[in-house]
């Protein structure tokens, strides 16, 4: 069985459990994905499955893509490929299709996704500085201030500075799947996940 | 479809149908489900209504009273398996929609006209 799923994030909303009690939850149209490549430790050195999720025009593929889809003898052009560990790769077959029921309700899971940009951001927003305060004759309101001894005579290198904040992969972990919808190809995460809504996810099970 | 038509149709299998018409000012009697050691039995929680916030299956009401001399105020979200039904006593005439107000009176000024 596949150990994860792609996805897009589509967004949040509530749903009320057995008990009654209401849940926030992410849902998440999940497969159909299709392995586009088998790797095994004699070709690859190592095992692993790739699998090929959404749909892209055929004039918008570059030509290694091209190739690579061609070469898995696929129907129909995939948008983003994604790789999974597995122990042994040979129960899968490139053009092998699978849907969201690879999950169950109560599968601890992790969800991996590209975080929102922020842009450049300061060194408040981004490190949660303190800051200097607003008001009372202060003239600086949000700068980083000092940024080190006089000792050594320049700046660590990893100092937290101000900088490109977000659109970097970010991986939630301690997750669960509190719903699966076959039909509409639908999982519901208890809580919230990294990313955009529209945005590519990668859903891994946790053992 | 739509991201937006997904959410609500994710959110439709847990939406009641007939809800009842609930508005600021009126007094309603609220009887939900409570679990106590394994049985289930309705607890009633009556008072004035002083906000209903709308957002789908979100949807709430606040409710408020005043028990023994202690003002409680609850929120029951209207679409909760756990709210079995609301009882509406009296419709009240009132000119806003949140009363919040009402938590600084006490005694006659914090009593509501009824609606004819």
């Amino acid at each position: 069985m596949l150990p994860g799923i792609l996805g897009t994030k589509i967004g949040m909303t509530h749903i009320f459990n057995e008990e009654g009690a209401m849940v926030p939850v992410t849902v998440i149209q999940a497969g159909p994905v299709v392995v586009t490549q088998v790797k095994t430790p004699e070709t690859d050195g190592y095992s692993a499955v790739q699998v090929g999720f959404g749909e892209q025009s055929e004039k918008h593929l570059t030509f290694p893509k091209f190739g690579h889809l061609k070469k898995a003898g696929l129907t129909k052009n995939v948008r983003h490929m994604r790789e999974f560990r597995v122990e042994d790769a040979t129960q899968f077959q490139p053009g092998q299709e699978f849907l969201c029921d690879v999950f169950e309700t109560g599968q601890s899971i992790t969800v991996t996704g590209t975080s929102k940009g922020r842009g450049f951001a300061g060194g408040v927003k981004r490190y949660h500085f303190k800051g200097q305060h607003m008001t009372h004759g202060y003239m600086t309101h949000r700068r980083p201030l000092s940024n080190g001894a006089t000792g050594p005579q320049r700046v660590f290198k990893g100092s937290r500075r101000p900088g490109h904040m977000g659109d970097e992969t970010v991986t939630q972990a301690g997750l669960k799947v509190v719903g699966v919808d076959v039909e509409r190809n639908l999982i519901l995460v208890d809580g919230s996940v990294p990313g955009a809504n529209g945005s590519l996810v990668t859903i891994k099970k946790v053992k | 479809m739509s991201k937006q038509a997904i959410l609500q149709s994710v959110a439709q299998g847990c939406l009641k149908e007939n809800l009842p018409v609930i508005k600021p000012g009126d007094t309603v009697r609220a009887h939900v489900k409570v679990r106590e050691g394994g049985k289930e039995r309705l607890q009633v929680f009556e008072g004035l209504v002083i906000a209903v916030r709308n957002g789908g299956i979100a949807k709430n009401v606040t409710i408020r009273k005043i028990s023994s001399g202690v003002g409680v105020e609850r929120t029951f979200p209207l679409h909760s398996p756990m709210v079995d039904r609301f009882e509406v006593l009296r419709h009240g005439r009132v000119r806003r929609a949140k009363l919040y107000y009402i938590r600084e009176k006490v005694g006659k000024d914090a009593r509501i006209k009824e609606k004819r």
